[in-house]
Parts: structure tokens; sequence; C-alpha cells
């Protein structure tokens, strides 16, 4: 039973859930998005500092949770991004919705449900997560009710998550059937007097598989993604480009290291397949693309197959390089859908490749800015993405999985294509139709500034990453 | 602290400039130019101070900088001098600054963007010739080639964005194949000896299986070939040397090629010695099949940057074959080729430039008789176009005649060949010349001379080349503890399966290298007699 003194351990989550309780009451009693905003943006912050609250080490909270430095090094990153998602959605709601105040109360749920799923230490805590996680998304992608596209999306992402979560209820069952235990390490503890791997077991953890693939948007599991990034609303594409994914890939990490589920050569297999079709077909379907939204879709099917290739090492450094390539990957992401809110109007979006042409000579700051995070994104010096991408081929290097590294330089190969492309479309010449003179939203003040804290991120992570890479030193081996 | 002052001077140079373009101009300029003229005197001061140094059996290393960048994954700030970092950081300064001057007033829009990336590029290419750490290595190869894709992008000719994405994308990729060779190094290294860390010294002596060393290495050679522009990598170099504004052109053909021949001297090499040998007859037929098939399309083009653009792929093959003989005669023409070749394009692409700023072609079927208009352009055309066919007297004659007479001792057969492609350069160089200088006049052109500006560049580049093609024994000198370390490199290899022409190395010890090199100078100082009289 949970015990008041564990309750310090769970602060975070504690604090998040309180907010949701907080703003809903508010609404009742008044409606205010600038309280309601300012509420949110607080909680995130109270949030991510009560993780210094927490003492170290690691701390199960009865058998549901665990409270390790890898919990909270996610715990903190995903209030991070919790905070830049909330002040970027202000004036992009107040441009174009009318009744924003609930909005953050979806948000602040599927934090919650991202912050519980990466201490879950059990297959009911990681379920019941993720449910919050999802339920919470399916109205926040069809938040704005003037976008049939929107509400499309999000009914869209509702049927197949519904889908991937029946699967992942069936393959749960199946592991619990073979094994008696539904917290991880009863999971591994079965597993390891058992010896072997028995089919029931097996197709348990296919299933498993199959429901965080789609969570994750890995190939085969990919064909929502570009649909629901393009309907949703970017702020809410970048929730569910970033904390979604990344919660899931949290949980990921801790439920095959500690159970040791990779050991079985078929389950590696597998993996290996998915990632590498993951980083092919991400690359490969993006090229194509004029439409901003969708090109990050496919880029970021892209870079959660290059996180499986550090996944696969089963390494300390492949655990480190994991980590630290989705602080890079969060950065690049949440900045590159920061351009686009900040180049939307309230007419819409800034949709189209088209949009940003010539964007370096009328505002060169946000075009450098964006340039910075498409070279992030595609790996070049100077900038995070290149750390990252060298710690991942270190990490893959170590244990000789050279099919994988091999794959991830082609399929970087074939990425660089396509973010050049959104770089030279913006020091090409000027866009003659200067179709809308509508403002930009960016133009006012938070906006511009977490732009532009983000762009620093990018290049201090790419120029010194030190600091950063000690933490994740810290953290990463606690897991196993 | 000397080195790094020199690449933070080039950008905070570029930043400064970039942020005053908008405001005033020629200051930008200006500001640029005195970035690389302070670090060229820097440099120059520097040689001047140790050039007393370079005698034999002096230690290798001038300067050697190293602090902690990562310790964690064991990278580390480590930047380092000896004679070759030297010629080629005073090189790419030297030519640098040509490259500014000669476009002075080429980029007019968005001037202080153009300037921040060219000295980005230049810090980029000297921090190339300066790191020690493989990572920083890898760093500074990869921070060359933003700026260089933006120059190419934005300021470059016709098919500029399609040139610039394949250059992008072949130096790019071949780059990472690199970086994974770099990290499994580190690996085999750091199990060997417990010690992980990618510094050049710590990793030179790791011992490497026959096999895992010949993947490594071409997972290095493959960047370099490319870089350097060598069939069958070559393909983007045409497009991006023809598509770039002039000093883009003028920095990729003169420097960015020069940093893969000192990759390949630096790292290759040294770090793979058996790899190297096992893999030298397959880089000197590259090396010549560039040479010859270079020459050949440089012929046939009528594109006038395509043909120097050819030219230089075709030069490039003598480097490859200069380094893969492993004489230290050859080591040294090597490195006089660099510097010769790097100016003898510079000053042949300027010449394009010049004459596209002109009658905006460089369609040579569209000129003809030019001497009559513009003396002065043409003079000075002949003496680059001499330099290139490789007239004695001239630096070019004296490194590709070192590099043969190096690579004689080691394969005769291919040497031969490689000496053809003299014969063969002196045809399309002579094109050159005759096609737009004299023959038919086809088109009627309002021609101006060479401004005053103009003179100035191309009379520092004359002086240079005549210096290096009469008396190169300061360039020599210089170079020659590298080119010692090279070769004793070579010679402490123990061969498993011995082949003919490797043998004899094997066997020469320390004393020779001293003859060796007292038989260097003795060449020279019969041929510097030559030299006075002609």
């Amino acid at each position: 039973m949970i015990s008041l003194t564990g309750l310090n351990l769970i602060l975070p989550q504690l604090i998040i859930a309180l907010a949701a309780i907080i703003v809903m009451l508010s609404i009742a009693v008044k409606r205010c998005h600038r309280f309601t905003n300012l509420f949110t943006l607080l909680s995130f912050a109270a949030a991510a500092i009560s993780v210094l609250y927490i003492p170290r080490g690691s701390f199960g909270v009865s058998s549901l949770f665990v409270v390790d430095g890898f919990g909270k090094f996610f715990t903190v990153l995903i209030a991070c991004a919790g905070f830049v998602i909330t002040l970027m959605s202000y004036h992009y709601l107040n441009a174009r919705e009318k009744r924003n105040e609930e909005y953050y109360i979806l948000l602040l749920l599927s934090s919650l449900g991202a912050l519980t799923m990466v201490i879950s230490n059990h297959f009911v805590s990681f379920f019941l997560s993720l449910e919050v996680l999802s339920v919470s998304l399916y109205a926040l992608i069809g938040y704005l009710k003037e976008e049939p596209a929107g509400i499309e999306s999000g009914i869209k992402y509702l049927v197949l998550a519904a889908v991937s979560s029946s699967f992942l209820l069936f393959g749960i069952a199946l592991i619990y059937m073979q094994t008696g235990h539904l917290d991880l390490s009863g999971i591994a503890a079965g597993l390891s007097s058992s010896g072997e791997f028995s089919g029931v077991f097996i197709a348990g953890l296919a299933m498993v598989i199959v429901g965080i693939g789609f969570k994750m948007a890995l190939v085969p599991f990919h064909l929502w993604t570009p649909d629901i990034y393009a309907g949703a609303s970017a702020p809410v594409s970048a929730f569910v480009a970033t904390v979604s994914k990344g919660a899931v890939f949290a949980f990921l990490l801790r439920l095959f290291y500690s159970t040791g589920g990779l050991e079985n050569k078929n389950v590696w297999t597998v993996f290996t397949i998915i990632a590498v079709a993951s980083m092919l077909f991400g690359n490969w379907l993006a090229l194509r693309q004029q439409n901003i939204k969708r090109l990050l879709a496919y880029s970021s099917i892209g870079h959660l197959g290059y996180l499986m290739v550090a996944f696969l090492a089963i390494t300390d450094r492949g655990m480190q390089a994991a980590t630290f390539y989705l602080v890079v990957y969060f950065t690049g992401m949440l900045a590159a859908f920061g351009t686009v809110i900040y180049m939307s109007n309230k007419k819409g979006e800034a949709l189209y490749i088209d949009d940003y042409r010539g964007l370096f000579w009328k505002k060169p700051w946000l075009a450098a800015i964006f340039t910075t995070v498409m070279l992030s994104l595609a790996g070049i010096p100077l900038t995070a993405g290149f750390l990252g991408k060298l710690y991942l081929l270190t990490a893959g290097t170590e244990v000789g999985i050279w099919l994988l590294v091999i794959v991830l330089v082609v399929s970087s190969g074939i990425g660089l294509f396509y973010y050049l492309r959104v770089v030279a479309v913006m020091f090409a010449g000027k866009n003659e139709n200067e179709a809308s003179s509508e403002p930009v939203i960016g133009k006012i003040f938070p906006h511009g500034l977490v732009l532009t804290l983000l762009f620093l991120l990018l290049l201090w992570f790419g120029v010194y990453p030190s600091s950063l890479l000690e933490i994740i030193q810290q953290i990463a081996s606690v897991i196993r | 602290m000397t080195l790094v002052y020199i690449i933070l001077i080039l950008m905070f140079g570029g930043l400064i400039s970039w942020i005053i373009a908008g405001k005033n101009s020629s200051l930008a300029k200006g500001i640029a130019l005195l970035a690389v003229l302070a670090d060229l005197v820097i440099i120059i001061g520097f040689w001047i101070s140790v050039y007393d140094k370079f005698d034999l059996g002096s230690q290798q290393w001038l300067i050697d900088y190293r602090v902690e960048w990562m310790p964690q994954l064991g990278i580390s700030f480590h930047l380092a001098m000896d004679g070759l970092s030297l010629l080629m950081t005073a090189l790419a300064l030297f030519l640098g600054a040509v490259s500014l001057i000669v476009s002075w007033n080429e980029i007019s829009k968005n001037l202080g963007f153009y300037l921040f990336n060219a000295l980005w590029l230049i810090a980029g290419i000297i921090g190339v010739f300066l790191s020690l750490d493989l990572i920083l290595f890898y760093f500074f190869w990869e921070v060359m080639l933003v700026p260089m894709y933006f120059i190419l992008a934005i300021w470059g000719h016709e098919n500029r964005r399609y040139a610039g994405m394949k250059f992008f994308l072949f130096t790019q990729l071949s780059g990472l194949l690199m970086l994974i060779a770099i990290i499994a190094l580190y690996f085999i290294h750091g199990k060997n000896s417990g010690q992980y860390t990618f510094d050049y010294f710590a990793l030179i002596g790791t011992s490497l299986s026959a096999k895992t060393g010949l993947w490594l290495m071409c997972g290095f050679m493959i960047a370099f070939l490319v870089k350097l522009g060598i069939v069958p990598f070559h393909s983007w170099l045409p497009d991006a040397y023809t598509q770039s504004p002039t000093g883009g052109s003028i920095l990729l053909a003169a420097l960015m090629s020069k940093t893969a021949a000192y990759g390949m001297l630096r790292f290759v090499v040294p770090l793979f010695p058996e790899a190297s040998k096992t893999f030298a007859p397959v880089a000197i037929t590259l090396g010549v099949v560039s040479i010859l098939y270079g020459a050949k399309l440089a012929y046939a083009q009528t594109d006038l940057k395509r043909m120097i653009a050819f030219s230089s792929m075709s030069h490039m093959g003598f480097i490859m074959v200069g380094i893969f003989s492993f004489q230290a005669l050859s080591y040294q023409g090597t490195i006089i080729e660099m510097i010769a070749h790097g100016i003898s394009i510079t000053a042949l692409f300027t010449v394009a430039g010049v004459i596209h700023a002109r009658i905006q072609t460089r369609d040579m079927d569209q000129m003809g008789r030019f001497w009559e208009q513009v003396p002065k352009m043409g003079a000075i055309t002949m003496i680059f176009v001499l330099a290139t066919l490789g007239l004695p007297g001239l630096g070019n004659f004296v490194a590709e005649f070192l590099i043969l007479t190096g690579a004689f001792k080691s394969n005769v057969t291919l040497t031969v060949l490689a000496a053809l492609g003299l014969i063969a350069s002196m045809i399309y160089a002579l094109v050159i010349l005759q096609k737009i200088f004299h023959g038919e006049r086809r088109k009627e052109w309002k021609l101006t001379d060479l401004t005053p500006r103009e003179v100035l560049a191309m009379g520092c580049l004359i002086v240079a080349i005549v210096w290096i093609g009469i008396y190169p024994q300061p360039v020599i000198k210089t170079a020659q503890p590298t080119v010692n370390s090279l070769e004793q490199n070579s010679n402490n290899t123990t061969f498993v399966n011995d082949t003919g022409p490797t043998n004899k190395m094997t066997l020469k010890n320390g004393d020779e290298n001293m003859t060796m090199t007292r038989e260097t100078s003795t060449f020279f100082l019969s041929l510097n007699k030559k030299g006075g009289g002609k």
C-alpha cells in the first residue's frame, strides 16, 4: 500500500493531477484563458522543479511504480516539454478557437498519463497511464471545432488507438498466463526460472510490441502518423511527436531491459526488422512531402527508428545514447513545430513548404532557427543532432550491429534530401504571391523567446554537452 | 592557444561582417579581409620564428594544444601543428584572402551572409588541418560542408540547387562512413588498451588485423576519395565546381580538395600503414585513371569552368599517385602539388570568373581573340596555363616531377602511364589559351581589361607560383619532419605477405632516410641551377 511517506516520491505526478482538477474547477467559476494558461505553466514548472525534492536512489512506490534516476530524468523532460507546448499554445488558441480553457485540462491529463508511464513498473499502471494519455489525446487532436480535418483525425486516432490497446491488453493477458505476474520484476523472475521463452509468452510479447509500436509509430504501425500530425493543431502535433512517443519509449526501455525480453533471438530479430523498416520508410516517405507537418511526421518515424538502434544495443552506452538522442529529438521537434506555429495566422497554419519560401530574407532570425533545427534533425555538426547521431553510432558500433548502423547511415543520407529542401526553400528567392497579410502568431512576445531558447539548447548540446552527458551517465545505468 | 585564436578570429570576423553588412557593405568586406589577413600575418610570423627548427631529426610537432571537451566519451579539443599543417594553414589563409579579393564586387545580394559563410568555411578548413582528435577532425570536416552548401546553393549559377544538393549528399554520406570507421577504431583501441579515446596520438599505434584494417581504411578513404574527386567518386565535382560563384569555386577546388589529400597523409597512412600498402596498387591505379580520364574530359568541354574542374580532377590523380608510392620524394612532391595546384587553380577560376563577369557566359565557343582587347588578362592567363601543363620553373612542374620520380621506384608501369598525363594536360591547357585568347573572333564583346584589384590578386598568385617553381626549398624544409615521420611509419611496418615494391621500403633504415633528404636537397640545388639559367 502507499504509505504517506511514499507520496513525495510521486510529487510531480500529484502536482499535475491536482492542477488538472483545479483548472477544471476554475473553469466552472470563471473562464479566463490567461489565468488558465499561466496556471498550467506554473504547474508544469512546479512538477519539473519538484523532482529535485525526490531523494536519490531507486524506490518502489507500491508495486506499481518505481522512482529512479531514469524515471526522474524523463519526468523532467516531459514536464519541460509540457511547459513549452503550453507556452506555444496560448496565442495559437487565442487566434483560432473561442473556448480554450478545456484544452489545458486535456493537456495536463495527457501529460499526467505520460508522467506516470515513465515510472511504471507494472503492466496495470502502464496500461492505465497509456489510456489516460490516449483518451485525452483523442479530444485534443480534434480540439479545433472549426477544422474538419482535426475532427477526422481525432476519430481516426480513436479507432486505431483502441484497436492497438486491445492488442496490448491481449498480449498482457498472455504474458500473465505464462508467468503469473504483471509486475516487471515478477515477469523477469518467472522467465529466468523457466529458462526458455514459450510460444505463448512470445505471442504475448508480440502483441505488446504491436501496441507499443503503434504508439511510437514504428513501421509497420505508422500509418496514422501523417494524418494525425497534419490534422491536429500544431501544438498538439508537437505533443504527440514528443511527449506521447517519448513516454512510451521510456517504458519500452524499462520493459525489455528489466525483463530481459530482448535476449530472445526472435524478439530481437523482430525489433531489428521494425527498426530497419522505420528508418528506411520514414525517411523515404518524407522525401516527396509538400506539407511540412506530414514531413515532420515521417521524419519522426525515422527518428524513432534511429532510437531503436540504441535500444537494440542492450548496453549502458545504448541507454545513454537513447536518452541523449531523445532529449535532442524533443528539442528539435518542439522547435520545428514552434516555427510552424510562429508562421501560422488566424486563417490557418503555414502548412506547406512553399509558405516558407524566401523566409530568410524576411525573417532572418526565424529562418536561422529553423535552419538549425533542420540541420540538427539531419545530424550536422555544431548542432545537437550530430552528437546524438554520433552517440547512436557509437552504441551500435560497440556491439557490432552493423546492419543497423549501416541502415542508420544510409537513411540519414536519404533524410538529408528533404531537410535540405526545406532549408533551400527558405534561402530561395522571395515569395511572389504574398497571399495573406494576416499577422503571424509568433509576433507576440513569449513565443519568439521560447524558440530562441530551444535554438540555443540545440547549439549548446551540439557544442558543449558535457554537463548533460554527465547527468545521463549517472541515470542511465540504473535501470537494469 | 595561438591555434584557437586563428580559428576564433575567422569565426568572429565572419559574425561581425554579417552583422554590419546591412549598414556598410565595404566595411564588412574590409573586416572579413582583415580577419583573414591578420591570421595570415600570425601564421607567417610564426613560420619565420620556427623556420630554423626544421632541421633533420627535429621534433615533428611545433604546437600542441589539448583540453578536455567531452571526457565522458573520450573526446578532447586537440589542436596541433607540424610543418605540413603549417603549410596548409598558410595556404588556406593566402588563397582565402585572394578569393575574397577577386570576388570583391561579384556578390551584391546578401553580402553579409556570404562573408559569414566564406569565413566559416575557411575556419572549418583550417580546423581540419589542425585537429588531432578524430571526432574534432570529423566535426570540422562537416562544418566545412554547410557554409559551402550555402555558398553554392544561394550565390551559384543557373543550376545551383541541383549542384548544391549533389555536393552535400556525396560528401555527407561518405563522411558518415568515415565516422563509422572512426568509431570502430575507437572501440578496437579501447578494447586493446582499456583507454577509450579519440586522440590521434593514442590511436596511431593501434594494432589491427589485416582485414579489419582494410575495412576501416576504406571508411576513411571513401570520404577522402569523394572530396578529392577521384574516379569513380567524382560525379559531384564538375557540377559543384562549375555552379559555384568564383569565390566558392576557389575555396572548393583549391582548399577543400586539399583537406582530403591532407587527411590521407595525416590519417590514412599513419593509422593504417599495412592496409594502405595493400590498397596502394588500387589507389595508384585510381589516380592514374583520374589523371587520364580527367584530362580527356577536360579536353572535351566547352564550358570554361567545367573544363577547369576536370583539369583539377586530373591533377588530383597525381596526389593519389604521390601519396600511395610511399617514397620521401613523392611525399614532398605531393605536398608541393597541393600548394602549387591550389595556387594555379585559384588563378584559373579567377580568370573564368573575370570573363564571366564581363560577358555573362562560360561558353568557350563564343569567345575568341580576346588577347587584342585584354592583353593583361591574356598574359596572366598564359602564365597559369603554362603552370597547369607543367612548365619547368613554375610550381606544378616541381611537384609533378617529384611525384613521378618517387613513384617510379615503386611502380614503373603505372608511373609511365601517369606521366602521359603531362602530355594530355598540355593539350587541354593550350586549348584554353587558344580558344579564348587566339583563334577567330566569334562574337563582338565589349571587354575591359583587369582592374588594379584583380591585377593585385593575380600578382600575388604569380609571385607564389614562381617562388615555388624556382626556390621550393622553404616548403621542402618545412615539410621534412612530417615526411620523415611518414617514412619511418611505413618502414616500421612488418609484412605478412611482402610484395615486390613495398619490400624495398621495409629494408630501408633511418640512415637512408637521411640520405634521402640529402638527396632531395642536392636534387633541388641542381634544379635551381637549371631554373636560374632559364
